[in-house]
């Protein structure tokens, strides 16, 4: 296991196609036993492959089975059935030592470090290494080297209670790369540190994905993370993968309730208080059709509700809006409402200029 | 004070010494190992034998719950099986080994239980075998719980070791009694007890001093 200690880059920076996913579920279900002796089901049937060198992001609200759903990635948890296939190996079905060797091309980063209290910043990182018996002379290399990935070189003889959290993050990422992954599973691991630090280690994240071309599968209930660094997105409700794909295709054309209520506190996508208020599920005569526009790439910034009063005579009243980006591609929500007289015609002339629309309700 | 009075003293606290420390030691010896593996045995845990888990809490219970002047009665074939004899601090080891061992395992399985599951969690993680995880996690982790615990077996342990002075162990109970009880001598009690209070009080500040030094979740200064 003394494999050499080069500077992390002997993994190709560039992405090449995707052959096989690094890492594929196949037909997973897991049952626990539960309090009352009735068995509790926290997953059923998930199907998931994440692509070499892409970042894949599971979002769920808690409960839904994303925890459990990423400890079975390095064997924390054995599915019921199904099979864990990492690197071409089955986690699920590998005895207890060789499951240990292969943990080491398996890094994790938890919520809350996981950093033992008891060892500085570089003793931490160091551990990984001891564990998988290094020498002395490589580990001391290897931390340095991974100290200064994470931007901590200065912080090295520094126990964990003298870190911020993003600095105990940092110290989480560099202890998971240590034995050079191929694989980076992260539970939550941004949800105890505020928006600002957040970002900061999604972007070192990303930054580790694109120069050391590590795969990174990430569970999270934040819409924001998803948004910033996954290029592709799984949403988990009751145990199901209910929806999965591009990032920027679901969260444009969401399907599923669950992904919509993600979406829901999303910049644009929420709806004004006085109008949900006033929002009513039957039209009558005299009430107007509230509609929300997703503009989506190249139609963002298109001026069509000018080209739809010029062309058809009809006035869209605006009643909410936002041009944002998710995955790196601009979007933009309108919600607009127009007379119940001129709301198919409007529907119509929106869908021919390739634009996505979802009648809310009416209003009165 | 007499002279005579002053190297009796000084004899039997040195006589209590060396009862404690060889009994707390061989007892950390045995204890240690046993409280780790209490802490990691039960269901579910790194090395879950629920049975012997149990088994091994019962037989702590017990040895826990006998009076230890029963107990230094109950074993006197078993001392004179290792020591030789039933007299004398050599002797009075046998049973301080015995009570302090299951004391010193529980709290050290209490130390151990305390550590965060989350460590053992990403200890797995990175692959580490279940005795890393002990060695490199757990007994580091839980170093000043542990620190703390074995101070408080010290303690009792010169409590208790005044008591085999009862039964003929030497060290100062045995000052105490002969001296200070049987002879009416009130101010050879009151030294034996003032001698008593100092050595605690020296354990504990030394136990806590030390506890405090170990344990890096606190920032100081």
């Amino acid at each position: 296991m003394n494999a050499p200690l080069g500077y992390l880059g002997d993994q190709p920076s560039q992405r090449l196609v995707p052959a096989e996913p690094i890492v594929r579920l196949e037909k997973i279900s897991k049952t626990f036993p539960g309090r009352d002796g009735q068995p509790v089901t926290a997953l059923r049937e998930i199907d998931l492959a994440v692509p070499q060198g892409s970042i894949l992001g599971v979002i769920g609200r808690s409960g839904a089975g994303k925890s459990t759903l990423i400890r079975l990635v390095n064997g924390l948890e054995k599915p019921t059935t199904g099979k864990v296939i990492v690197d071409g190996a089955n986690i699920a079905a590998l005895p207890e030592s060789a499951l240990r060797h292969a943990r080491r091309s398996i890094g994790m980063i938890f919520q809350h470090f996981n950093l033992l209290s008891s060892r500085t910043a570089a003793e931490n990182i160091a551990l990984p290494l001891e564990v998988a018996g290094y020498d002395k002379a490589e580990i001391r290399a290897r931390v340095d080297e991974l100290l200064a990935l994470v931007g901590l070189s200065d912080k090295r003889n520094r126990y964990p209670s003298e870190l911020s959290g993003g600095q105990k993050q940092r110290v989480g990422i560099a202890r998971a790369l240590a034995t050079k992954p191929k694989v980076l599973l992260s539970d939550e691991a941004t949800s105890a540190l505020d928006p600002e630090t957040t970002r900061s280690i999604l972007d070192l994240l990303s930054r580790i994905n694109e120069e050391l071309g590590l795969t990174i599968l990430l569970i999270t209930h934040e819409m924001a993370v998803i948004r910033n660094i996954a290029r592709e997105v799984a949403v988990i409700e009751g145990g199901r993968i209910v929806e999965q794909g591009d990032v920027f295709e679901v969260f444009t054309r969401p399907q599923h309730e669950v992904t919509r209520s993600f979406l829901g506190d999303e910049a644009g996508r929420a709806l004004p208080p006085y109008v949900q208020k006033r929002l009513r599920k039957e039209a009558t005569p005299d009430s107007q059709a509230v509609i929300r526009i997703g503009f989506r790439g190249p139609h963002a910034t298109d001026p069509v509700l000018a080209r739809l009063a010029r062309e058809h005579g009809i006035e869209a009243n605006i009643l909410s809006g936002a041009v944002d980006e998710i995955a790196g591609r601009p979007f933009g929500t309108l919600v607009v409402s127009v007379p119940e007289a001129s709301a198919r015609q409007t529907l119509e002339f929106l869908k021919l200029h390739g634009l996505d629309t979802e009648v809310l309700g009416h209003v009165a | 004070m007499s002279p005579e009075m002053i190297r009796l003293i000084a004899s039997s606290t040195g006589e209590t010494l060396y009862m404690v420390a060889v009994s707390a030691l061989i007892a950390t010896l045995f204890g240690l190992p046993l409280g780790v593996f209490l802490a990691t045995s039960g269901k579910g845990e790194l090395f879950a034998a629920p049975w012997v888990n149990r088994v091994l809490g019962v037989i702590v219970n017990a040895t826990r719950s006998t009076p230890f002047i029963i107990l230094v009665v109950a074993i006197i074939p078993f001392t004179r099986l290792i020591a030789g004899t039933s007299i004398g601090t050599n002797a009075a080891i046998v049973p301080l080994t015995i009570a302090a061992a299951p004391f010193i395992a529980r709290l050290i399985e209490g130390a151990i239980r305390e550590v965060d599951q989350g460590l053992v969690e990403a200890a797995r993680a990175f692959g580490a075998s279940p005795l890393q995880i002990v060695l490199k996690v757990l007994i580091p982790e839980a170093l000043p719980g542990i620190v703390l615990g074995l101070t408080l077996a010290i303690v009792s342990l010169l409590g208790f070791s005044a008591m085999v002075g009862a039964v003929g162990g030497g060290g100062l109970g045995d000052l105490g009694i002969r001296y200070g009880y049987q002879r009416f001598m009130p101010e050879m009690m009151l030294a034996v007890v003032l001698v008593l209070i100092v050595l605690v009080q020296a354990v504990q500040s030394i136990g806590d001093r030390l506890a405090r030094r170990l344990n890096k979740r606190i920032r100081h200064g």
